[in-house]
């Protein structure tokens, strides 16, 4: 225990010394969440209005008002027809509301007939989508007609202000254990052989597997500390519900953890170059948490052939269950079937590494 | 001008000898553009829904026969329960909950009627809130079709969809994807240049060579501007051949926004790698800023949606200003003056961070 003891003192002493790479895996989580959980958010306020309008009749000028009002309306400035595009375009607004000639007529019940048009800038479809239908409710409530008490209710369960935050420290998570994790352990293993220092190791009468754990050790004890900071920051600063099992949290964590440690060992097995390590890692283990995990994109928009490849993405399933546990707030038993997966996923993980480095080295 | 020409040639050399670095450049942004838009699209389609139904009315029938051939919408089913729906909703295996209160075609036609609710999934804000949109309007049009002769439940409203009338989220995100495949290249690389020159030990020879700092950089960092110009072209021409997308505007403006933007990010890595002193730490400083730049600056969720004092911060990356050139470009043919100020933000960053990647170079450690 104590050849195993000094061992890890050595590592970690590695660590430490490099100040700069210490502060970016400590402070990662931590700015990532913070960051993200206000930056990354899909939602639309202050849609930016301007109106073209023939006349600008009091019924005009007064529906404007009421337009304004609105605290998810910003007006933009009355413009003439001819200069509908060049708004749009140099992003001055997001929408144009054109009036007809015979809006009065039509609004005060005269006469009938579409009397007002939208013009959108559907560059981007989903918050073009939104903005029309923000303009739409609002003008609808304005005019207090038959059609404005028919307009469906909808309520927005389990994450009701709609922060996007909420879904996205899961996939956080995810993110920093496969880089810390994964990606520093394989580069820190690789660097060794590299410079030659392995072969020293190797020839000590420590045992190889004591060696690699060793290593392991200090990269598995600072990803437990970034899981407490998240947990608390999430639970404390984000106010995320945070109400599933706790037990469960941990327990799949601490499982998704000791995966991506077994993920490193097997790169750096395989490689004996940092940079082919640093590309490997970028290329199999960063790019697919991004892209196929469901951290970003929905997993059921993506194409038939990445849905069925997101299934070996052990990344898809943490989320997923991090998810459940942290915003449905399910009991332990509702994420039995990510447990069982991640833990298979593990087991085979580590089986398969731990061979391939005894096989090196018999 | 001369050594600088001559330390050109010498890496453009070591670049072509290199058996792995051509090959990257060339299959890289191929992989790249195929695969990026299939999967970074937010676009939301196939909402599941089930309809609690307690009316049993023609109108409720039509709703339900609507959502089925919607391309939006998958009917998951009619219960008459809603909590037996909603226990779906909260395993996730639907998005949304229509319920169609008692008495709701009758009432129509009373002073005071009944309304749909509509209960989403927030868990996916975006899918909630959109979804919800979506089933709100097809309930509107539902009803506008078959009470249309009341003449109070006209909608007053008709809207034209600028820019991308097929409301397409693929043209959307293409010219940005580009924009992430030319960040992972001209960041990546320059960092781990010298940084690897450092650990080979052939940084040393130049250092005691008479070569002046500025020329060092400088032979460093046209190449990464070449290859930037390259890998943009060939991810144009596979938007044009595969996804049928060209720019609306002027391909200059583009080419002239890429200039300014791969010096800065090149000029970036150079920094970034000669203040490592090893790989892992130039890696991991690098990964830091590149996940921040890629979730900051509109490339995934608009800038115009981050709370003020996010989007006061968001001026700082320069990503940002590209991303709107190539959209607006792209999408809008907004002209080359029209984006005068992305430009000269982009100009002011390129010399910032060359000039500091110039000065953090030191001979003598």
């Amino acid at each position: 225990m104590t050849t195993f003891g000094s061992f890890v003192h050595k590592e970690t002493l590695h660590i430490l010394r490099d100040t700069r790479t210490m502060m970016i895996v400590l402070l990662m989580p931590v700015v990532l969440i913070l960051l993200f959980s206000y930056a990354i958010s899909t939602e639309v306020n202050n849609v930016r209005f301007a109106v073209v309008s023939p006349h600008y009749t009091s019924a005009v000028l007064e529906q404007v008002r009421h337009l304004e009002a609105n605290p998810n309306l910003r007006f933009a400035g009355f413009i003439e027809p001819t200069e509908i595009d060049a708004t749009l375009r140099q992003g001055k607004a997001d929408v144009v509301l054109c009036y007809s000639a015979d809006y009065d007529r039509i609004s005060a019940g005269i006469e009938q007939g579409a009397s007002m048009q939208l013009v959108a800038d559907m560059s981007n479809p989903n918050n073009g989508t939104m903005a029309t239908a923000v303009v739409q409710g609002a003008i609808l409530s304005s005019q207090a007609s038959l059609a404005a008490a028919l307009q469906p209710d909808i309520r927005i369960l389990y994450n009701p202000q709609m922060k996007s935050s909420f879904n996205f420290v899961p996939g956080v998570l995810g993110l920093v254990f496969m880089l810390i994790c994964g990606m520093m352990t394989s580069v820190s293993i690789v660097r060794e052989k590299e410079v030659g220092t392995m072969e020293i190791l190797l020839v000590s009468p420590v045992k190889p597997l004591q060696i690699i754990l060793a290593k392991m050790t200090p990269y598995f004890m600072i990803s437990c500390l970034n899981l407490t900071t998240a947990l608390l920051l999430a639970k404390y600063l984000l106010q995320l519900p945070l109400t599933g099992s706790i037990t469960a949290l941990i327990i799949i964590s601490v499982l998704f953890i000791v995966l991506a440690l077994g993920l490193g060992l097997l790169i750096s097995v395989m490689v004996s170059k940092q940079i082919v390590a640093i590309l490997i890692s970028g290329m199999l283990l960063m790019i697919p948490v991004m892209m196929l995990s469901g951290m970003m994109f929905p997993i059921e928009n993506l194409p038939h052939f990445f849905r069925e490849l997101s299934v070996i993405i052990p990344a898809r399933w943490y989320i997923a269950a991090l998810r459940k546990l942290m915003i449905q707030g399910l009991p332990f038993l509702g994420v039995w079937k990510e447990m069982l997966i991640i833990s298979v996923m593990t087991l085979g993980i580590l089986s398969i590494s731990l061979k391939r480095f005894n096989d090196r080295l018999a | 001008m001369k050594t600088l020409f001559y330390l050109i040639r010498k890496e453009l050399l070591q670049f072509k000898r290199n058996t792995f670095l051509p090959k990257l450049i060339l299959a890289f942004p191929i992989v790249m553009m195929l695969i990026l838009p299939l999967i970074a699209n937010m676009e939301v389609k196939n909402v599941s829904v089930v309809i609690v139904d307690n009316d049993y009315s023609s109108l409720s029938r039509l709703l339900a026969e609507k959502m089925d051939a919607s391309s939006y919408f998958t009917l998951k089913g009619t219960f008459s329960s809603y909590n037996e729906a909603l226990s779906l909703l909260e395993e996730s295996k639907v998005d949304a909950v229509l319920s169609i209160p008692q008495d709701w075609e009758k009432s129509l036609s009373q002073p005071h009627p009944q309304r749909v609710s509509i209960s989403t999934n927030g868990v996916n804000s975006t899918k909630g809130s959109i979804g919800g949109q979506y089933l709100s309007s097809l309930v509107l049009q539902t009803m506008q079709a078959s009470l249309g002769s009341q003449a109070s439940i006209h909608n007053p409203l008709t809207v034209i969809n600028f820019y991308n009338p097929t409301q397409d989220y693929r043209r959307f995100m293409i010219p940005a994807l580009m924009i992430m495949v030319i960040i992972m290249l001209c960041c990546f690389l320059p960092t781990l240049n010298i940084v690897s020159e450092k650990e080979e030990g052939t940084m040393e020879q130049m250092n005691v060579t008479p070569v002046p700092r500025f020329t060092f950089i400088a032979s460093k960092l046209i190449p990464y501007w070449i290859m930037g110009l390259l890998v943009l072209g060939e991810a144009m021409i596979i938007a044009w051949l595969v996804y049928n997308l060209s720019p609306m505007g002027s391909i200059g403006t583009i080419f002239l926004g890429a200039l300014l933007f791969i010096l800065t990010m090149s000029g970036f890595g150079l920094l970034i790698s000669n203040i490592s002193g090893n790989m892992q730490q130039a890696m991991f400083v690098m990964f830091f800023f590149v996940i921040i730049f890629i979730l900051m600056s509109g490339l995934f969720t608009p800038v115009t949606s981050m709370p003020a004092w996010c989007q006061k911060l968001a001026y700082a990356f320069p990503p940002r200003y590209f991303i709107e050139i190539m959209r607006d470009v792209y999408l809008k043919g907004t002209h080359l003056v029209e984006l005068w100020p992305n430009l000269l933000a982009l100009t002011g960053f390129a010399a910032f961070f060359d000039t500091w990647a110039i000065l953090s170079y030191r001979k003598q450690q």
